[in-house]
Parts: structure tokens; sequence; C-alpha cells
């Protein structure tokens, strides 16, 4: 076994460090107070190399492994959830799909200008009556002539309605099969399409630097060529999505976690009560403790996910189980975080209140924690 | 125009130093290894010049163990051309200079770019030895560097005690820089993967023909004494008075 970073990824981790902790840890604060998205921001992740981390150089694209993708989204969640989520969303679900599924035509069309970070997509695979059941999604397209005529809506879509968001990738019911189950085809919806409205979506508890979108297509007409791959393979194009998606959502977890646990212990042995650094009483060293146990363990989970995932073995197991436990670490570390900081934890003055309302979307977001018990259980013949 | 700029793996100046149990050094494993700070604004000097001038190959070099390479790929992450690692085996300042002086030999640079000073023996030697070595013209702790018309002269900006000091002197020449030279850039994502593919020369110091031999031998090495509590005093007079008697500032 060997446990070493390659330099690359040890140079990545600390460079992405520095950027987060100069360019984004000043204004996040601020961002999430005012719930704004910050194009200066997005300029500079996307000129530092943020997006098309994994894609190939064809197509503008770092070619970096997705273990570097994941190292670079822990060290922005490390100090952000939202600028995190602005990343993770843009490469694995705005990127992702087009890079994995597109024909050459759309990539050499899509990818270039969404890698320079000049341009967002969306992933519009939720809708107000489908979130953990997805394959009952109600939009719908027909083929009429040379186009689909897109009808439907979706919601909670990250990076949709931003002033550089260029389109979104839209599940939708394209037949019925002949057992009577709906066919479900991925569809490329973009920006300026008449009948296309994308609205920001307001008053988050978290993640409020970030942007999230209602859509509503109403006889939206698109080129039939703007049918992602194969028709009927949108359900299993959006769950092998997912299956790379969560691992950055882990990632978020991981990284969030990890900022909980540092300004947690640096608060702790700076803060004095009873005549000594709080972190002295072992009530609180134990919660450090703990939270650096599972912190290493999560992380540990999380990388073996992707060097899975790198060396071309199925990774959708560990996949979930990574998601899963990572959100939930960052939850009981979040937890304690705030405890450690008692009254202060709870003033916007402190950044361990962001972290813990930035957490609790981990468990949400990109299939519940319940979704990846249930894709746990089937993986291991239980369900 | 060639541009030589060293680098020096040194511990991340915000891990925790320990003096090792025999007094010898410090206890190196576990640590994390950063490029020294004050290089990095070198390198990040060099490659200033580079993007205004065109013309121009960054050089990184460190002489060190063969884990500096790490620090050197940070170097080409960052943008320089190609970079050079003298493995030998913690030679101390002198021999660091005479090394480089081969390199300078062989390489031919108009400028040496140094940071002024490695923030782990914080010697602030090599660039003044490395000039005097050659024969060339100085400038230590310089805060801008502006190059003339003709590019065979530069002014340099140096930080010296109370004030600023301009100078001037013609190319070649040796330059360390200080703190306020500029802010270095991190190294970008597409930079880390180009670095990959630039070409890093090994080179063993015992071939180079130089005398190792360490001018310098470490005799201890001890931990700054711990601070002991203060004192609380009763009135002004007593202040005075311990300051006057006890701390003899007065």
């Amino acid at each position: 076994m060997d446990f070493n970073l390659s330099i690359e990824q040890q140079i990545l981790r600390e460079s992405v460090r520095g950027f987060a902790e100069n360019e984004i840890k000043p204004v996040a604060a601020d961002l999430d107070k005012n719930e704004e998205f910050s194009y200066d921001t997005m300029r500079k992740m996307a000129t530092f190399g943020l997006f098309g981390m994994f894609v190939s150089e064809k197509y503008g694209g770092q070619a970096m492994d997705y273990l570097s993708y994941i190292i670079a989204t822990e060290e922005i969640a490390r100090v952000d959830g939202s600028h995190a989520a602005t990343v993770a969303a843009e490469n694995s679900l705005g990127i992702g799909p087009i890079y994995y599924f597109g024909s050459e035509e759309q990539k050499h069309k899509f990818l270039p200008s969404l890698c320079r970070g000049d341009a967002l997509w969306g992933f519009g695979l939720t809708e107000p009556n489908a979130g953990s059941d997805a394959g009952s999604a109600r939009t719908h397209a027909v083929l009429d002539g040379d186009e689909w005529v897109i009808n439907g809506g979706k919601i909670f879509i990250t990076n949709a309605s931003t002033d550089i968001s260029a389109g979104v990738t839209v599940l939708c019911r394209t037949g019925t099969l002949a057992d009577g189950r709906p066919e479900l085809s991925c569809i490329l919806l973009e920006t300026g399409t008449i009948g296309y409205t994308s609205n920001v979506m307001h008053d988050k508890m978290m993640w409020r630097g970030s942007n999230t979108s209602e859509l509503v297509f109403e006889d939206c007409r698109v080129p039939k060529a703007n049918l992602l791959g194969v028709r009927g393979q949108g359900f299993q194009q959006m769950m092998q999505t997912l299956d790379g998606g969560r691992l950055s959502i882990a990632a978020m977890g991981l990284g969030g976690a990890q900022g909980c646990f540092d300004l947690a212990l640096g608060y702790s042995k700076q803060r004095e009560q009873f005549g000594r650094p709080i972190a002295q009483f072992q009530v609180n060293a134990f919660k450090l403790a703990d939270m650096a146990l599972e912190i290493e363990c999560a992380r540990l989970l999380l990388y073996k996910a992707c060097w899975l995932r790198d060396n071309k073995m199925p990774f959708s197991k560990q996949a979930a189980m990574a998601k899963l436990n990572c959100s939930e670490v960052m939850y009981r570390c979040a937890n304690h975080a705030v405890q450690l900081h008692g009254g202060y934890g709870l003033m916007k003055d402190y950044d361990v209140e962001r972290f813990y309302r930035d957490q609790k979307l981990l468990e949400i977001g990109e299939g519940t924690s319940e979704v990846q018990r249930m894709v746990i259980a089937r993986h291991i013949g239980a369900l | 125009m060639k541009i030589l700029v060293t680098v020096k793996r040194v511990p991340d100046p915000e891990s925790s130093i320990k003096v090792n149990p025999e007094g010898t050094g410090i206890v190196e494993s576990g640590l994390k290894w950063v490029v020294n700070p004050f290089d990095e604004i070198a390198i990040e000097e060099a490659l200033r010049i580079k993007e205004a001038q065109g013309d121009v190959e960054v050089v990184v070099v460190s002489v060190g163990v063969s884990e500096s390479q790490e620090q050197l790929r940070t170097g080409l992450a960052m943008g320089a051309d190609r970079a050079i690692l003298v493995k030998a085996d913690r030679p101390d300042t002198a021999a660091v200079a005479k090394i480089l002086v081969k390199l300078v030999e062989k390489e031919q640079p108009t400028l040496v770019i140094l940071g002024k000073q490695a923030i782990d023996d914080d010697s602030n030697e090599v660039g003044q030895m490395l000039a005097h070595l050659l024969g060339w013209p100085q400038a230590t702790f310089i805060s801008k560097l502006t190059f003339a018309g003709d590019k065979a002269s530069v002014e340099c900006i140096r930080e010296v005690d109370g004030g600023m000091e301009t100078i001037a002197f013609a190319l070649p020449a040796i330059i360390t820089a200080d703190l306020r030279l500029n802010e270095p850039r991190y190294a970008s994502l597409p930079g880390i993967m180009k670095a990959r593919k630039k070409p890093m020369e090994e080179i063993d110091a015992a071939s180079l023909g130089v005398d190792l031999t360490p001018r310098v031998r470490i005799k201890k090495m001890a931990p700054p004494p711990a601070r002991t509590a203060g004192r609380k005093v009763e009135s002004v007079d007593e202040l005075i008075n311990a300051l006057q008697t006890e701390a003899k500032v007065m």
C-alpha cells in the first residue's frame, strides 16, 4: 500500500489552500450574509484553473486525476461551503455529463468555455415533486420534426441562473417503454431559448454565496442534436454522474469538517476559562480528539473511493459510503466546533456559525443520507 | 536573458519546531516542508521579468536532499522553465555558494535572484558569498527592481535600517529579495500540470569539484527559554524601581 500523494497532488493542496485562505476566506462571510454570488471570486477561481479539472486538455481541461479534483474541492470547502459548491457542482454536474456522454461536436461546442470558467452549466434532475424518487420526473420532451419541445420545470439547480449560466442538462421523459415505465433522456438546453426561464432562489439557510435556481420550460424548442448520448439512457447517465458527484459532496464534508476542526482547535487553545485554555479540559480535548479521528477515517474512505475510480474499478458503493460518512462527520464536527466556541459560535462574526448551517445541505443534496443508505444496502445485497 | 533563482526546502513556518534530544538539530520526522518564503518572492520576481520582457528563461536551482525536487516542482508549477537539483548532504552556506558558482559558470545567467535568507537557519550569507566569489555587483534586501532601457543595468531599492537606499549597477549581478518586493502567485492548476513535463536536471555535488568541507559546525541547538509568568506590581514607584534595579532598562 502507498498512502503518499504525488508531488503534483501535494503542490495542488498547498496552492489551493493558499488561494482559498487569501482569496475566498476574507469575503465568504459577507457573501453569505448578503446572499450574493460573487463574479469576482468566480473569475479568480476560473483563472486559477478550478473548472474542468478532470477534463482532457483537448477540450480545455487540466487533465488531472479525480483525486486531485477532490483534494481541490476539499481545500475550498475548508474555508467556505458556497464556493466549494460552485466548484463541485460545475465540475461534477455541469461539465461531467457533457464530457462523459456528449458527442464530439457537443464537447467542442460547450466544454472550452465551461473549462475556462467563462460560463456555467446546470444539471436539471430534481423537480418539485421528484426528489429522492428522481425517476418520477414529469418534465417531458416531444420530438417535433428536427426539434425537441420541452415542457416542465426543475428546482434546486446549482449554477443555472447566474449572469454567465450558458444552459442546463435537463432530464426529460421522451416516451413510454413497452413495460409502461417512462423513457428518460437528457437534453442540453441553452440559455436564451424561447420559453426557458431560470429564477434565482432566495432565502436559503446554507450555501448562500452559491447560485441556486428554479427553472421553467414552456414549449422550449431545442435542436434534435442536443440530445445527450443515447435516447432512453438519461436516468443511467444521471445516476453515473451522481456517483462521481457524491465524491465531490464527500470532499465538501471532509473539507468542511477539517475547517471546523481547525477553527475549534485554534479557538480552544486560545480561549481561557477557569485560568487555563479550554482545550486543556479533558471534556474539550476529547471532543477535539474525536474530531481528528473521524476526519482521518473519513479522508481514508474518500481517497480510497477516488483511488478506485482513478484505477477504473467499481466505486459506486464506496462513493455512497464516503458521501454519507463525510457529510455526517462534518455534522458532528460542526456541532462540536460551535459547542467549543460557546456563545461566540452562535454569532455570524465567527466562521463556525456558517459551517454549522452549510453542513446541513450535505446530508440532503445529491442523494439524501437515506438514499445513500439505500444505495449501500443494495450493493451489499440487503435490499 | 537567463535568470537563475535559488530555492531552498525549509520546514513550514507554521509548524511547531522541536529540538531533538541530542541538541544537534531539529526533529525532522513528520514536518511539513515548503519553499523558503523569500525564495518564492525571488521566483515571482523572475517570472514578472519574464512576463515583461518576453525572451527570458527562468531556471530554478536547489542544493540539498533529493526531496527538494518537490520545492523545485513548485517553482516550475509557478512558471519557471526548468530546474536543477544539486544533491548535497547538509552543505553549509559557503559550500552552497561555491556550488552556485559552478552553476553560474555553466549556465551563464544575466541575473541570479535569491531570497534574502532562508527561514530555517536565517544565515543570510549565500547571496553575499556568491557575489564575492564571482566578483559580481550585488543588491541585498531589495524591495524594487527596475531595468534600464538597454537592459544592461538595473536600479534597485534596498531596505536598509532607517530608510531606503537606491543603487544602480551593470549586469550580470546578484539580487536578494526582501519581503516587500512582490506578492508571490499561487501555482495554478494548469501550471501544476505543465510542470510535470518540464525538465529537471540532477547533479551530484561531488561531481562539481568544489571543496564541500563544512566551515561551520553546530555545537549545540537549544529552544529559546520558555516565557515565565509576569508579576503584578502594587504601585508606579515599585514598577520604576523594578525596571531600574531588576530589568536594568532604565
